[in-house]
């Protein structure tokens, strides 16, 4: 191999794995993430058809959440076996906030699956739905919390002399506590969950008044979506103007911004004229560009401020491998998740 | 208790609350699915309700089993930053591909568990095909790597740092054939040697669904007393591999105290001080014999290693006993089992026996595999120790720099053992209460399988 080929690839196979790492993001923001918001939703159920609320939020993910979460374990392996020093890092760094939202994901899926097969009693089924429902809220917030840290630029990676003078405080709570910039980013991230699961199920809905429902749903959590996402710009303004400058500056970042209106515009038009499938189409978008947004203001860097995607990169064979079975086993999985969706989502046709 | 020692803790916590459920995941789908074939063939609805019955306890399993995995990767980085910042490179293949057959797994069973009245018979069984087939890779994966942390290659460590990088050599280490074959065996001989208990213990309770129960132990014997008998064969292949790669770890856990011709000993409380048994049975030669077929062979014994590399020797030569005592016991009933149903079919009868004194046997028979595995599990991890990459890295090198792990570990403890009482709760009810008692002898109307679209199993206020 010559010294160009050699140079060029220890360039394109980190940032490919990256890119594919964001990818993998998206699809569990998507999927994953809108499961989430349902228990949200579950949560917020009220009025008379509470229970029917409730029900089709049930329908609606029991078939699929266990595989929609399979997209995080995906994201984490690439980046343990990609990117191990980040990996590692961010583990160590981040221990709390990691540590509670695991506490989240797991009570969420038991609780959820222990709700569909114990008892019909409604006292049972309560307790097993509130377990479920509150984990569905938290663990989308430090989720963001966590993904918010690391974005502000707030655990660098320090050298050993002055690990040696930090705190505990200062090293293990700090970072995500005392700015209110991850908090922000949570809080977003939880919207965004709620809006794409309520999106959907305006689809997914069987009777008119169930669509009404949750298109209500869409707009409200649509409107905190927009006004959460103007807070978390002023704060970073005020907190951390490097991150702001990188929002905020550039073509690709105003364009990605444009987009991201474009698609939220799109689904409160969707929304208001009940065009459901525009809606929902209109709401992934959104969530993608505004992940993807994130993703470019972060570029160069992986732990901003000063570690980028090459530098934390594992070496070259294990980065090829992984393509390569990242390859192979799309050609696997797409069908799979296709025959999936369309057994359990497409209406009337299956039955 | 230092810091360490917790990590260790909730290392270990995690992984024997995981084990149980990750076997589940490889040893249930083949048991569902057995039935769901029988239905297929004799369009007895009763095989279609024990296929059902046996899906649901799947799924109950399956989701602990999903979620106490995702903690278990990011534990991987919690609590071993340093391990994973030099192996995740050499060793992360074989977790991308269990990735993948994990994903496999769950979108099968996702169509397998809630498809039954949206697809057609031939591709839901097939559904189920696929989520065993991708349940045992999954493990075998796992186990891949778990076996480089015994047998570690496929890198070099210059100076701390880890290059020549060839993830395929890792992945394909040595240890990991007869670690994979012992370790999908255990998950086949567990399972079925559980949930044949459990039937086996309602059939000796009495009960008005008899075939029912008959037809569940029948398949769940079939699934386990074949493993069950194989397991020894794969145990004595898995010895040599550590014999041969990780001789401290053989030393301790066959309780081989001094070099020397080695003697096969059972029972004994190894003295760390002065190197004695105390209430041992030995068989001289023994161990020799059986590595090397000679029972003269020399034998490295704990003497021949450093203090500060030995690990625990009591905790791992009791755990192996265990392992071993429950592995004869198992074969044994195998054993015994299969010359059962040999001579009752040939004495024209019904093959499977199912008197008093053989339901007893099974029923008491059942925890055994699980009580294996967790002993089995307990001579791999805390043998390699103080190692947590055998002779590279040190388990308290790879330990976080985070302090006060005993609030992590207490947490996890307490969601865990919550978590296995809901489990444990659910299933009792769900699988045995309901089949014994309330199930009306019409099978197949009775069926609480969530399908999307139903309305009647959500409570109405």
């Amino acid at each position: 191999m010559s010294a160009d080929v050699a140079r060029e690839l220890t360039w394109t196979l980190p940032h490919a794995v990256a890119g594919t790492m964001v990818l993998s993001l998206n699809a569990y923001v998507l999927l994953g993430g809108a499961d989430f918001g349902g228990g949200v939703w579950d949560l917020f159920a009220r009025g008379k058809d509470r229970d029917a609320q409730r029900m089709l939020i049930a329908d609606a993910i029991g078939p699929i959440w266990e595989a929609n979460h399979v997209w995080l374990i995906l994201v984490v392996v690439l980046l343990f076996s990609c990117f191990p020093k980040a990996f590692a890092h961010l583990a160590t760094e981040l221990h709390i906030p990691i540590t509670v939202m695991l506490i989240g994901i797991v009570l969420r899926g038991s609780a959820f699956t222990f709700r569909t097969y114990d008892s019909k009693q409604d006292h049972v089924q309560r307790r097993w739905g509130r377990i479920f429902s509150v984990a569905s809220l938290l663990t989308p917030v430090i989720l963001g919390v966590c993904l918010g840290t690391v974005a502000g630029g707030a655990v660098p990676i320090r050298s050993i002399a002055s690990l040696r003078t930090v705190t505990f405080g200062e090293r293990f709570i700090d970072p995500w506590a005392r700015s209110p910039f991850p908090w922000a980013v949570g809080l977003l991230t939880l919207a965004l969950f709620a809006f794409l699961a309520a999106s959907y199920l305006t689809v997914e809905a069987t009777d008119d008044r169930m669509r009404d429902v949750f298109r209500r749903r869409a707009q409200q959590s649509q409107i905190a979506l927009l006004v959460l996402a103007m807070a978390t710009l002023v704060i970073a303004r005020a907190e951390n103007p490097r991150l702001f400058q990188g929002l905020t500056q550039g073509r690709t970042a105003l364009s990605m911004h444009a987009v991201t209106a474009i698609a939220a515009a799109t689904s409160l038009w969707a929304l208001a004229t009940r065009r459901f499938q525009v809606a929902r189409l209109a709401a992934a978008a959104q969530a993608s560009f505004i992940l993807w947004g994130w993703a470019w203001t972060q570029y160069p860097w992986m732990l901003p401020p000063d570690r980028t995607i090459t530098e934390l990169a594992a070496p070259s064979i294990t980065l090829e491998l992984t393509l390569g079975l990242l390859a192979v086993g799309t050609m696997i999985l797409l069908p799979s998740f296709i025959y999936l969706f369309r057994v359990f989502k497409t209406r009337e046709s299956g039955e | 208790m230092t810091d360490l020692l917790f990590a260790r803790s909730q290392m270990a916590m995690s992984l024997a609350f995981h084990i149980i459920f990750a076997v589940v995941g490889v040893g249930m789908p083949a048991l569902m699915v057995s039935a769901e074939w029988r239905w297929l063939k004799s369009r007895d609805p009763m095989q279609l309700e024990l296929a059902k019955r046996w899906a649901k306890g799947t799924a109950i399993l399956f989701a602990v089993g999903a979620v106490s995995g995702t903690v278990l990767s990011f534990e991987l980085g919690l609590l071993w930053p340093t391990f994973m910042e030099h192996a995740g490179a050499v060793i992360g293949m074989p977790f991308s591909l269990e990735g993948f057959a994990f994903f496999t797994e769950a979108i099968f069973l996702g169509i397998y568990l809630y498809g039954w009245k949206r697809i057609s018979p031939r591709a839901h069984i097939a559904a189920g095909v696929v989520v065993a087939v991708s349940g045992a890779l999954s493990g075998a994966f796992v186990v891949c790597a778990n076996a480089w942390m015994n047998a570690p290659t496929g890198f070099r460590m210059v100076n701390g740092v880890v290059t020549d990088v060839d993830p395929v050599a890792a992945m394909f280490n040595a240890a990991a054939p007869s670690q994979i074959v012992h370790m999908t065996l255990a998950s086949f001989a567990a399972t079925g040697f559980a949930v044949a208990g459990i039937h086996a213990f309602a059939l000796r309770r009495g009960t008005p669904h008899r075939a029912f129960h008959r037809a569940a132990l029948q398949i769940a014997l079939w699934v386990g007393l074949p493993a069950a008998l194989l397991q020894p064969l794969a145990g004595d292949w898995s010895a040599r591999s550590v014999a041969e790669r990780q001789p401290m770890k053989l030393a301790a856990m066959e309780g081989h105290l001094k070099t020397g011709p080695a003697a096969f000993v059972i029972g004994g409380w190894p003295n760390v001080e002065t190197l004695e048994h105390t209430g041992a049975i030995e068989i001289p030669g023994g161990l020799s014999f059986l590595l090397h077929g000679d029972p003269t062979a020399i034998v490295k014994g704990v003497d021949a290693f450093p203090p500060d590399e030995r690990p625990p020797l009591a905790i791992v030569h009791l755990a192996f006993q265990i392992m071993i005592g429950c592995g004869s016991l198992m074969a044994a009933l195998s054993l015994w089992g299969a010359w059962r149903w040999w001579r009752r079919r040939r004495g024209g009868g019904i093959p499977l026996p199912d008197d008093r004194r053989f339901l007893t046997a099974v029923v008491l028979a059942g925890p055994l595999g699980f009580i294996a595995l967790e002993a089995g599990w307990t001579v791999t991890e805390v043998g390699r120790q103080p190692w947590i990459v055998q002779g590279i890295l040190r388990t308290a090198d790879a330990v976080t720099p985070m302090p006060g792990l005993v609030v992590s570990f207490a947490v996890f403890t307490t969601l865990y053992i919550g978590l296995a009482i809901a489990v444990v709760f659910l299933l009792w009810r769900q699988i045995l209460k309901t089949g014994v008692s309330s199930t009306p002898l019409n099978f197949t109307s009775e069926l609480p399988i969530p399908t999307p679209g139903s309305t009647a199993r959500y409570p109405t206020p």
